[in-house]
């Protein structure tokens, strides 16, 4: 559906996006992992045709974002990272001059945006203005909106931003049941167990680049293994982690061990060295992204 | 990017002008009251109150010549503040442009809606003054109904230099920079409430060149009193042609500003 060939864009000298290559198949839910500034909304914004790219190719259902932006567009839902819901309108007048600019008859956009608003239980919000609403609302009519022109590629920018544990489940809910209606579904996330759950594959871009890509397990365990064995960081441990060759790193005052047999390690460590506290926990993706990313902070 | 690179239309200008209406509309009430209210205020000012010691204006009574000027005044400031303040709003407080873009609307359709709009507001402001005008015997009819399709070519002039100036503003206080060096002189200095033969000869020629309210209460001031002459083609072509360019101008501006 989305398919990308040394994608580049350049901002007054700066390199925002580096000659990226990815295809996103359809059906599926690709996800953009990265810290803040590593290029995955400028991406967003080449697939969405608002944002010129500099060179390399990229086609969006087999058309080039270059000339065939209208199209492309007519085809995409988008859900922005910043919610620009109009404050101007109602909900439901939100949805009828949004259903306007896709050419969509009056009559039928009216039956679909009861739908809609069905859908994500806000039927009884449809005559308040937008101001009053909460964070989670908010997020939940954009994602609605977006659904206005039953849109074939779904662009999600950090969906659940800012959102409380219930509002973030229940656009989940939707998301994956979006998916099973067989649309195609691209999300930029910062949140790294929002991704394991829904994508079925990701990449983790950093500075530009795609440093991994993959399906969520397998990217963690080519990076870490199954597990990890967290022990204090000192000389004697390092000692004894080196004699068995174990693959770790060291994270401030922790050791991070990678591993894929927990038990071994770990009772290793207890006869032989003395220390005190020690875990040992499944490895996640979070785990991959600071691996690749460091954990310096960014911006 | 050329900043005169003609933009190509569709009907979807159409979509962004009714989004406009439409909030517009829902608070109408209050939205025709000022264009109501205010000719009435500088007419008991300037016309009955200062007028009262003018005999007569250009050979006119003093009220009779303000008039036009208030119309044109409404006319210059409904399209200059719709898309200076109002577009800067929408564009960068609310991101209503951002969210239209993200549709099959492209952005020059954007700007060119929010042009027409300003344009639409010029018109409706000007219309509503005619029947406070004519109440007072001020404006001829039926010349004077002409005023209303040449409002909305006015007001797209005056909607278009706005534009020009939203698309380079950093933020919205620097609107406030056009509006007191452009707008209040013009107000002042454009024919509206002396004659334009009482300034020097050389202001007399930059006022003609650069000052577009000149040309349109030129116009305006014909229509209202029904006193055409051949002159009025000048200002017309003028108001035309500046139009156009900063037409095409303003949606590449906010275009370089907004595609990025």
């Amino acid at each position: 559906m989305i398919v990308a060939q040394g994608l580049k864009k350049c901002f007054d000298g700066f390199v925002a996006v580096d000659e990226i290559s990815f295809a996103v198949e359809k059906g599926e839910i690709f996800g953009f992992l990265g810290p803040n500034g590593a290029g995955k909304t400028t991406t967003m914004n080449m697939i969405q045709c608002i944002s010129p790219k500099t060179s390399g190719t990229l086609e969006v259902m087999g058309m080039d974002v270059n000339t065939h932006q209208r199209e492309i567009k007519k085809n995409l839902g988008v859900v922005p990272q910043e919610n620009n819901l109009d404050p101007d309108f109602t909900v439901y007048e939100n949805f009828l001059a949004y259903s306007r600019y896709f050419n969509i008859p009056r009559e039928s956009a009216k039956k679909i945006i009861d739908e809609l608003l069905d859908f994500v239980q806000l039927t009884e919000k449809k005559d308040t203005l937008i101001e009053p609403l909460s964070g989670g609302m908010k997020r939940r009519l954009i994602l609605t909106r977006a659904l206005i022109n039953k849109p074939k590629i779904l662009i999600l920018d950090e969906p659940t931003v800012g959102l409380d544990p219930q509002a973030r489940h229940l656009i989940w809910d939707k998301i994956k049941s979006l998916k099973s209606q067989g649309v195609t579904i691209v999300l930029t996330t910062h949140y790294l167990d929002e991704a394991a759950r829904l994508c079925d594959r990701l990449v983790i871009m950093d500075y530009g680049k795609i440093l991994v890509d993959g399906t969520p397990n397998d990217i963690v365990k080519e990076y870490i293994g199954t597990d990890i064995v967290e022990a204090e960081n000192n000389p004697s441990v390092i000692a004894c982690l080196k004699k068995r060759a174990a693959r770790f790193e060291a994270l401030g005052e922790t050791l991070q061990i990678y591993t894929n047999n927990p038990q071994e390690i770990t009772s290793a460590l207890l006869k032989e060295c003395p220390l005190r506290p020690i875990t040992a926990r499944s490895a996640s993706l979070e785990d991959v992204f600071l691996r690749l990313t460091g954990k310096k902070l960014r911006e | 990017m050329s900043y005169f690179k003609l933009p190509k239309l569709t009907t979807f200008v159409w979509k962004v002008w009714l989004r406009n209406r439409d909030v517009f509309m829902k608070t109408y009430k209050v939205n025709f009251l000022p264009p109501f209210i205010e000719p009435l205020l500088y007419l008991f000012a300037l016309g009955f109150g200062l007028g009262t010691y003018i005999d007569t204006m250009d050979g006119i009574s003093y009220p009779r010549f303000i008039a036009p000027a208030l119309i044109s005044i409404s006319i210059m400031n409904s399209a200059f503040f719709e898309c200076t303040f109002g577009s800067y709003v929408r564009m960068y407080y609310q991101k209503t442009f951002d969210a239209i873009i993200a549709t099959p609307v492209s952005i020059e359709e954007v700007i060119t809606g929010e042009l027409l709009w300003g344009a639409t507001k010029s018109l409706i402001n000007a219309t509503i003054m005619l029947p406070v005008l004519t109440a007072f015997k001020l404006i001829e009819l039926p010349h004077a109904l002409l005023v209303i399709p040449f409002a909305f070519i006015a007001g797209f002039l005056f909607a278009s230099i706005g534009m020009c100036f939203t698309a380079i503003s950093p933020n919205i206080s620097t609107l406030n920079y056009p509006t007191f060096l452009f707008i209040t002189p013009m107000f002042l200095f454009s024919g509206t409430f002396f004659p334009l033969q009482l300034l020097p000869e050389p202001i007399q020629y930059f006022a003609l060149i650069a000052l577009p309210l000149t040309h349109v209460v030129s116009i305006i001031r014909a229509l209202t009193l029904a006193n055409l002459s051949s002159f009025l083609l000048v200002n017309l072509a003028w108001i035309l042609t500046v139009s156009l360019i900063l037409f095409v101008l303003s949606v590449n501006l906010m275009k370089k500003r907004l595609i990025v």
